[in-house]
C-alpha cells in the first residue's frame, strides 16, 4: 500500500519537473529540470523493481544514472562554449 | 521487519524527491533551484536504493546498490558544479532579492579564468545573455 503512495509522490515529482522544463525562462533552467527528471526516473525504476520483484531492473537504473550524468555534462559544456547565440533574450 | 524498513526507506526517498521537484518548480532563481534539486535528489536516490537492497536482501543486489550510490554521490556534485559555472558565465540573472554576489567581478568572462585578488572590469554588459 505504501508503495503505491510512493509511486504517486514520484509521479507528482515528474509532473513538477516537466512544468519546469516547459516553463523555464533560460536553457540552464530546463537542463536542471531534465537532470532532476532523470534522477526521479532512476528512483522510479528502483521502486518498480521492488513492486515487480525482478532484480534485473536495478541494472537498468545503473545504466540510466550513467547516461544522465553524461547528458548533463554535455549540456553544461554546450552552454559554457556559447550556448545558442542566435537566441538573445 | 526487513519489509517495514524497506518500505520506510523507499517512502522517505520518494518524499525527498518530491521536495526536490517542488523546489525546482517553485524557487525563483536558477541557483536556488539547483540548490534545491541536487542535494535532495542525491539523498532520495540513495534512500530508495537502500530500501530496494533491504527488500531483496541478496549480496549481488546489495553490491549493485552500493555501486549506484557511490556513483551518484561522485557524479551529482560534478554535474551541478559544471552546470552552475556554465550558467554563471552565460549570464543567467540572479533573483532580484539577492543580497550579495561574491563572484561578481572575479571572473574574466572572455577567458573564463578566476582572479581572486584583484577585480577585473566586466567585459560583457549585463544584458548580454546568450541562452
Amino acid at each position: 500500500m505504501i508503495l503505491w503512495l510512493t509511486v504517486a509522490l514520484l509521479i507528482a515529482a515528474v509532473l513538477l519537473c516537466l512544468y519546469r522544463v516547459a516553463r523555464g525562462p533560460s536553457l540552464p533552467d530546463r537542463v536542471v529540470g531534465l537532470d532532476l527528471l532523470s534522477s526521479v526516473t532512476v528512483g522510479f525504476i528502483a521502486v518498480y523493481a521492488v513492486i515487480s520483484g525482478e532484480i534485473i531492473y536495478i541494472d537498468v537504473a545503473t545504466v540510466l544514472a550513467l547516461i544522465a550524468f553524461l547528458g548533463t555534462v554535455a549540456f553544461a559544456y554546450f552552454i559554457e562554449k556559447g550556448g545558442m547565440p542566435w537566441r538573445k533574450t | 521487519m526487513a519489509q517495514n524498513i524497506s518500505a520506510l526507506l523507499i517512502f522517505l526517498g520518494a518524499l525527498f524527491m518530491f521536495i526536490a521537484a517542488l523546489g525546482v518548480a517553485r524557487m525563483p532563481d536558477l541557483f536556488t533551484r539547483m540548490h534545491s534539486s541536487t542535494k535532495s535528489a542525491t539523498l532520495g536516490v540513495g534512500l530508495i536504493m537502500l530500501g530496494a537492497a533491504f527488500h531483496f536482501g541478496e549480496i549481488g543486489m546489495t553490491m549493485r546498490v552500493i555501486a549506484i550510490i557511490v556513483f551518484v554521490l561522485l557524479t551529482a556534485p560534478v554535474a551541478a558544479h559544471m552546470l552552475g559555472r556554465a550558467a554563471y558565465f552565460a549570464g543567467v540573472p540572479l533573483w532580484e532579492g539577492t543580497l550579495s554576489d561574491a563572484l561578481r567581478g572575479h571572473y574574466d568572462r572572455r577567458t573564463h579564468r578566476l582572479i581572486s585578488d584583484e577585480k577585473v572590469e566586466e567585459n560583457l554588459p549585463e544584458g548580454d545573455v546568450a541562452v
